[in-house]
């Protein structure tokens, strides 16, 4: 008799959503945004540049796959027929892998054209941390990119290296966040920030010499906090200052960072991880008003 | 807007960066730089309603910048750059 057990802790909700108060039918120009990023994908669909519905969900093995399989989900919530679609765009690593995309653009331009949607015109320095990469954007009150800097040589930072994390100690990526503040006395010192794998070996040190899994949490969370604001450093921070993708989402990080920033980040009712594909439904939207749309 | 290709790492800041407000799409980086490192497209990925040209740091360059670049930066009496020299705008310059 064998048993096989299996868990994991790294897997966040997939989600779609439609938004009750926008209507197809009468719209212009319907334009969708496709994000196909390392860890998760996103599709946006939008009426005359409105969020009309959206899907997100984890990237599999095959990009073209992922791509339709998020478009798919945020039409399953809609009555709204794939061929009623005027314009595509393409974003995130897996872009030129999007079969149905009219064009491409990169991840820079859509988040910071995301940002300036989803937070307001006042934003001028976006951070987005992704699945395998970090960005700073600077950018003007119409989204345009004015300034930008990219770290994708390694993981150090990155959603994924919470996720390894949020498995080594086997918690769920969710509570990731309000654990790592959940312990007693000072804060532990950082681990490594320059590598996920020696981050990880150095952990399981702490845990084996008595550490609670909440300070190494925090450990970590620090580690990724110093990690970010060393870029961010490079290109300097203008406020108002937003935060796109999953880690938004982790108050661990972001409460570390904002300490070091000594800034108040914006508030924004959308989920972050659309940035991407809210910012490719827009360019599709602004090239369609141009004239340079499908017809 | 200034497009900073490259990477940190433990040993440092490698980054390439491109004024694409002064970059006209005129090439003469290409033609300068032996390892190939800058390509010209017509539309620029990361401003999608620009209309005109414009230089980038090739994909498969950008996490190699230490390497590719390396022969251009000897350690002592370094000569200028043939890219910053090549560009007359004015647009390109190293982080390090």
């Amino acid at each position: 008799m064998a048993e096989q057990k299996s868990e994991t802790f790294w897997q966040w909700t997939e989600c779609n959503w439609k938004d009750p108060d926008v209507g197809w039918k009468d719209a212009r120009f319907i334009t969708v945004g496709i994000d196909v990023g390392s860890v998760s994908s996103q599709a946006c669909i939008m009426a005359d540049g409105k969020i009309f519905a959206y899907g997100n969900m984890r990237t599999g093995s095959d990009s073209p796959t992922s791509a339709r399989n998020a478009l798919d989900f945020a039409l399953k919530v809609t009555d709204l027929p794939e061929e009623r679609m005027d314009y595509c765009v393409g974003t995130g690593y897996g872009r030129v892998n999007v079969p149905f995309a009219d064009r491409t653009v990169t991840e820079i331009a859509c988040h910071a054209r995301g940002a300036n949607f989803m937070y307001g015109p006042k934003v001028r320095t976006v951070l987005d941390v992704g699945g395998q990469d970090i960005k700073v954007i600077q950018c003007d009150e119409k989204g345009k990119v004015m300034n930008f800097l990219m770290n994708d040589k390694c993981a150090a930072g990155t959603g994924r290296g919470m996720e390894v994390f949020a498995d080594l100690l086997g918690v769920s990526i969710t509570d990731v966040g309000d654990r790592s503040f959940q312990y007693d006395g000072a804060e532990p010192d950082a681990v490594s920030n320059t590598c996920v794998i020696y981050a990880k070996s150095e952990a399981t040190g702490l845990l084996r010499s008595g550490w609670t899994t909440e300070q190494v949490l925090a450990a970590y969370c620090r580690a990724m906090a110093e990690r970010i604001f060393s870029l961010i450093k490079r290109l300097g921070i203008e406020p108002e200052f937003a935060v796109t993708g999953g880690m938004a989402k982790n108050r661990g990080v972001m409460g570390r960072l904002m300490t070091m920033i000594s800034l108040e980040r914006m508030e924004t009712h959308w989920d972050t991880q659309i940035a991407g594909a809210v910012g490719a439904a827009l360019f599709g939207h602004a090239l369609c008003q141009r004239g340079k749309g499908r017809r | 807007m200034l497009a900073n290709y490259g990477y940190s790492d433990a040993s440092g800041d490698f980054y390439i960066t491109i004024d694409t407000d002064r970059c006209d799409g005129c090439s003469a980086c290409v033609s300068a730089c032996l390892e190939a490192v800058f390509v010209v497209v017509d539309e620029d990925p990361n401003d999608p309603l620009r209309d005109d040209p414009v230089a980038m740091v090739a994909a498969d360059k950008r996490r190699k910048l230490t390497y590719v670049c390396g022969p251009c930066k000897p350690a002592a009496d370094r000569p200028p750059l043939p890219c910053v020299t090549a560009c007359k705008a004015g647009a390109i310059s190293h982080s390090w």
